[in-house]
């Protein structure tokens, strides 16, 4: 039987984690060169953990699919990261980045959690600056910061709209550093496909090298996982294409909790889909809210260009019903109010698939030149994407799946329910609740990595019993040969249809049914669809090649086979949540003006899933206690 | 439109690769170049041929995975933009499209189109940090640094390490990737410390990896995506000249703990 225990430490919230670091045992200087970690993943979280651990004394072999760890999804982060520096004396604080977070994930996250994380957050900017991260600057040499949705205050430091980037070459640097030093072994172009349990603790990973196909064990003290989100899931994303849930997955069928995997965030503002050949949605940086307007024509239909409409023939529909924050709405609102007027035949473009993001009235008081050198390269990516001058016309716009608030669940050090198996990053489920607010990934990846793992992994390094155990353990020939047979079948269906018209077909099926809004019987039609699907992939899959080479098909068939058993999991959670709460809508449960209903006296709780082998997986629940925020509703207008 | 594509075709890195000539049909303008290729691999896929590799993740310019020779030139025929970000709209229906890997010493081609820059790592691993350890940094705003001397900063770490300059350099030189580090790292004070060894241990690496030397051609700065100028290799060198005066003991310009604005 699961059981969950957050392990919260007791007392006040402003000194709960110095408390619980200080109650924490130690490892010694030498025992640590005795212990090896393995990291699986080098995006923000791994790169910034892998090198903090190997500067600690521990030795590290770190894993990532990417050819180099720089490469990872992180660097694709534009806007920026939080911190309650308050250097704007805007009337910032812990407190209030605290309260910003625990209200803009509607209350479905840990008090302790997002504390710690706030508290946090204020180092990681010196830890940052320190690195020789070229931050914005003012001309008097000091940070400067912008604001972000969703908040009242400027606490969002950043690079260009290349944040993501530099902090993640940030982390890698110090990773480099430790590679030299010889405390990291990295593996890039390696693939986790399963994880190896000893007596219930998780002693390794059973990677294959994706050059030359190998497949060995690779054995250690602890395995962090931090191998990012699962928005992919949706086929059509903001994520790079080698997101994927294969590890966490696997974690999951190993007896590991995921936690509310129907937590996923829809983000406002992407380049409308195009064609069926496409293969990503681009994001255009939640920044441009701060002085773009999002309008559609008042009356469906309407063919007339944006120009030719006039002002009281326009619906400023986020400003109309979120004065408050007009249109820095948060993104789960922001995203719903699109896809209301887009129903309601109101969209633009193709399709009507699109809404308007007009930056002709900011133009008009400060100038293009403004505009340009305040967001002159997103304009450009536009202008190479659609061909469209968005100083000439607004950009259209449409909200596409971004990040997954779900994951795998963990305690208070960020250990999942599997002994020894660490989960950091966007793979957890930590503290983002049911909504994420912008700059805050980045913030949470850097300080379970920087900050947090490096002690609480200590502390169970020290205390479990960890005896020694040999690379060809039974265990680890048995899971060697678990992912051969698997990828054996994957070679040997040799039908017609390929993984990604699967892949596909899944995306459109979850868009539909549990996206942006979702109901109960098309939950339940997902969850008839989905396993069908699933039969057809093991039947009638094309995957050429050989498992002994570079075979590109082969990875990528291998991650949607799991994408057609995670959805399934998806959808479970999404039908279990009989409320609407963030990003998780039920079409059932909203207020006449069709705000969401939350049920804290049914919903208060983290669902965490259990696996179970042939059926249906069993749902465990961690009450949330609010002892600090009472939970009101959230209203953002 | 319809293209013809003479792709690099090559099993292994030991195979002897070659050039095979495919159709790509229905590709419409929108399409991105990337997307084009998967079309063709589609159709190899439910033939059941083998697709065609090349690396590619974020499909929007940054993470610098995706390296292709496009018509002979690193990244396509645009300037200031990565394989991935180049869209079919600017190709003219039924041109003839030649692509290949990127041609180095230092790049072992693995298959098709996809090389081994681990080397570039190599080099980063060599001298490409700052060697601070975590916790216990300063205040952010402790050090002030000028909104120029940020900017220039930033100019140079926007390298995303894909390896074009290498790819257009008739010596294959690493050069500018070892430039935009360098300077990135010298220009701010945080990496005023570890200036003279770092340079001279990036460029060390650089040769031992059998990147050849610069020729001052420029076709680096041609075709790299975050359009790092040349004038950072004379910033490297600089670098390297004063790391030799550092070594030697002679006296150096003196230190400012604020990197001012000039
Ligand atoms: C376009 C875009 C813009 C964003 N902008 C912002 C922003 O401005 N601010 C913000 O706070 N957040 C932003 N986010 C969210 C944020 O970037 C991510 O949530 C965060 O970077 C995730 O970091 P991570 O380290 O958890 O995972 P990732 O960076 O995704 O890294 C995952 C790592 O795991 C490895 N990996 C995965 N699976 C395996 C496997 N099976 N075997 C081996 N290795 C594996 C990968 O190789 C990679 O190294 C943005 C996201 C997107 C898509
Ligand atoms: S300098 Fe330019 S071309 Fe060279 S690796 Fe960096 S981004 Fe690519
Ligand atoms: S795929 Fe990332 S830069 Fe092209």
């Amino acid at each position: 039987m699961m059981r969950l225990d957050s392990k919260i430490p007791s007392g006040p919230l402003e000194s709960k984690w110095d408390r619980h670091r200080f109650s924490e045992k130690l490892v010694s200087p030498n025992n640590k060169r005795n212990l090896t970690v393995i990291v699986v993943g080098a995006g923000l979280a791994g790169a910034s953990a892998a090198s903090t651990l190997g500067q600690l004394g521990y030795h590290v072999s770190c894993f990532c699919f990417h050819d180099s760890p720089r490469r990872a999804h992180s660097i694709a982060a534009q806007g920026g990261i939080n911190a309650a520096k308050n250097y704007q004396d805007d009337g910032d604080s812990v407190g209030r980045l605290f309260y910003d977070t625990i209200k803009g994930g509607d209350f479905r996250s840990r008090e302790a959690n997002v504390y710690r994380l706030a508290q946090v957050s204020t180092q990681i900017v010196d830890q940052c600056v320190a690195l020789g991260i070229p931050f914005a600057r003012e001309y008097g040499g000091q940070l400067a910061n912008r604001s972000f949705g969703g908040v009242q205050v400027s606490r969002t430091f950043y690079c260009r709209g290349q944040t993501g980037q530099q902090l993640l070459l940030g982390a890698y640097s110090a990773l480099c550093w430790q590679i030299e030093r010889g405390q990291v072994t990295m593996h890039p172009r390696t693939e986790l496909l399963d994880l190896i349990l000893v007596d219930g603790q998780a002693r390794g990973i059973v990677a294959r090298d994706l050059v030359t196909g190998r497949i060995s064990a690779h054995m250690a003290h602890a395995v962090v996982l931090a191998t990012g989100g699962y928005s992919n899931v949706y086929y059509l994303s903001t994520n790079a294409s080698g997101c994927n849930v294969t590890a966490t997955y696997r974690a999951w069928k190993h007896g590991a909790a995921f936690a509310n995997p129907c937590f996923t965030q829809i983000h406002p503002t992407a380049i409308p889909p195009g064609d069926v050949h496409q293969a990503k949605l681009t994001l255009m940086s939640e920044s441009l809210r701060n002085d773009g307007r999002l309008w559609v024509p008042k009356l469906s239909a309407d063919h007339r260009s944006p120009g030719d409409i006039p002002l009281p023939d326009r619906d400023y529909f986020l400003e109309r019903r979120y004065p408050r924050f007009g249109n820095l709405a948060p993104r789960d609102i922001a995203s719903r109010a699109v896809k209301v007027v887009c129903d309601e035949g109101r969209g633009v473009g193709p399709g009507g698939r699109g809404v308007y993001l007009d930056f002709s009235d900011v133009m008009e008081q400060q100038g293009l030149e403004v505009v340009r050198e305040r967001y002159g390269n997103l304009f450009e990516m536009y202008h190479r994407i659609t061909g469209e001058d968005a100083y000439q016309v607004p950009m259209r716009i449409y909200p596409a799946p971004h990040y997954t608030m779900g994951g795998l669940w963990v305690d208070y050090n960020l250990m999942s329910t599997v002994p020894g198996l660490f989960v950091i990053g966007e793979a957890n489920f930590a503290d983002h609740g049911a909504n994420r607010l912008g700059a805050s990934s980045l913030m949470q990846g850097l300080a379970d990595g920087y900050f947090i793992l490096p002690y609480t992994i200590g502390h169970y390094l020290a205390t479990a019993t960890l005896p020694p155990i040999p690379d060809d353990h039974a265990e680890a020939r048995e899971a060697i040969q678990r992912v051969e047979t698997r990828i054996h079948r994957l070679l040997t269906v040799k039908g017609c249809r390929t993984a990604a018209m699967f892949h596909r077909e899944l995306g459109t099926l979850l868009w539909n049914h549990c996206g942006m809004s979702r109901n109960e019987s098309g939950l339940t039609s997902a969850l008839r669809a989905i396993p069908t699907l699933r039969e057809e992939f093991w039947r009638d899959v094309m995957v050429p090649g050989s498992g002994n080479s570079f075979n590109q098909e082969l990875e990528y068939a291998g991650r949607v086979a799991d994408y057609l058993e995670f959805a399934e999991l998806l959808c479970h959670d999404a039908l279990h949540r009989q409320e609407s709460c963030g990003a998780h809508f039920r079409e059932e449960y909203q207020t006449e003006d069709g705000e969401p209903r939350r049920d804290d006296a049914q919903f208060a709780y983290v669902a965490a899933w259990e696996y179970r082998e042939e059926t249906v997986p069993v749902v465990h629940k961690e009450p949330l206690a609010f002892e600090f925020v009472p939970p009101t509703m959230r209203s953002y207008q | 439109m319809t293209f013809t594509l003479k792709i690099w075709r090559q099993s292994s890195p030991s195979e002897q690769g070659r050039f095979v000539t495919y159709e790509a049909n229905d590709v419409s303008p929108g399409m991105s170049f990337l997307e084009m290729l998967d079309g063709v691999n589609q159709r190899l896929l439910r033939s059941g041929e083998e697709p065609v590799a090349f690396d590619q993740d974020c499909r929007e310019g940054i993470c610098g995975s995706c390296a292709l020779v496009i018509n002979g030139i690193p990244h396509g025929p645009d300037q200031g933009i990565t394989t991935c970000q180049l869209y079919m709209r600017r190709f003219s229906d039924g041109a003839s499209i030649t692509i290949e890997p990127w041609r180095a010493k230092a790049f072992p081609i693995l298959r098709d189109l996809v090389v081994d820059r681990s080397a570039l790592d190599r080099i980063m691993q060599a001298g490409g940090y700052i060697s601070v350890n975590t916790g216990g940094a300063v205040d952010g705003n402790v050090l002030l640094i000028g909104k120029d001397q940020a900017e220039t900063a930033m100019d140079a770490a926007s390298c995303i390490g894909c390896g074009a300059c290498v790819a257009a350099c008739k010596n294959a030189s690493a050069m500018l990737f070892v430039a935009a580090k360098v300077s990135h790292l010298a220009t701010l004070p945080q990496g005023r410390p570890e200036r003279a060894r770092r340079v001279n241990a990036m460029l060390d690496a650089m040769d031992r990896e059998g990147f050849g030397s610069c020729g001052n051609q420029y076709e680096c700065e041609a075709v790299c995506p975050k359009r790092i100028t040349v004038g950072f290799i004379a910033k490297l060198n600089h670098e390297y000249l004063r790391a030799g005066i550092v070594e030697s003991g002679l006296p150096n310009e003196p230190e400012s703990p604020y990197a001012e604005s000039s």
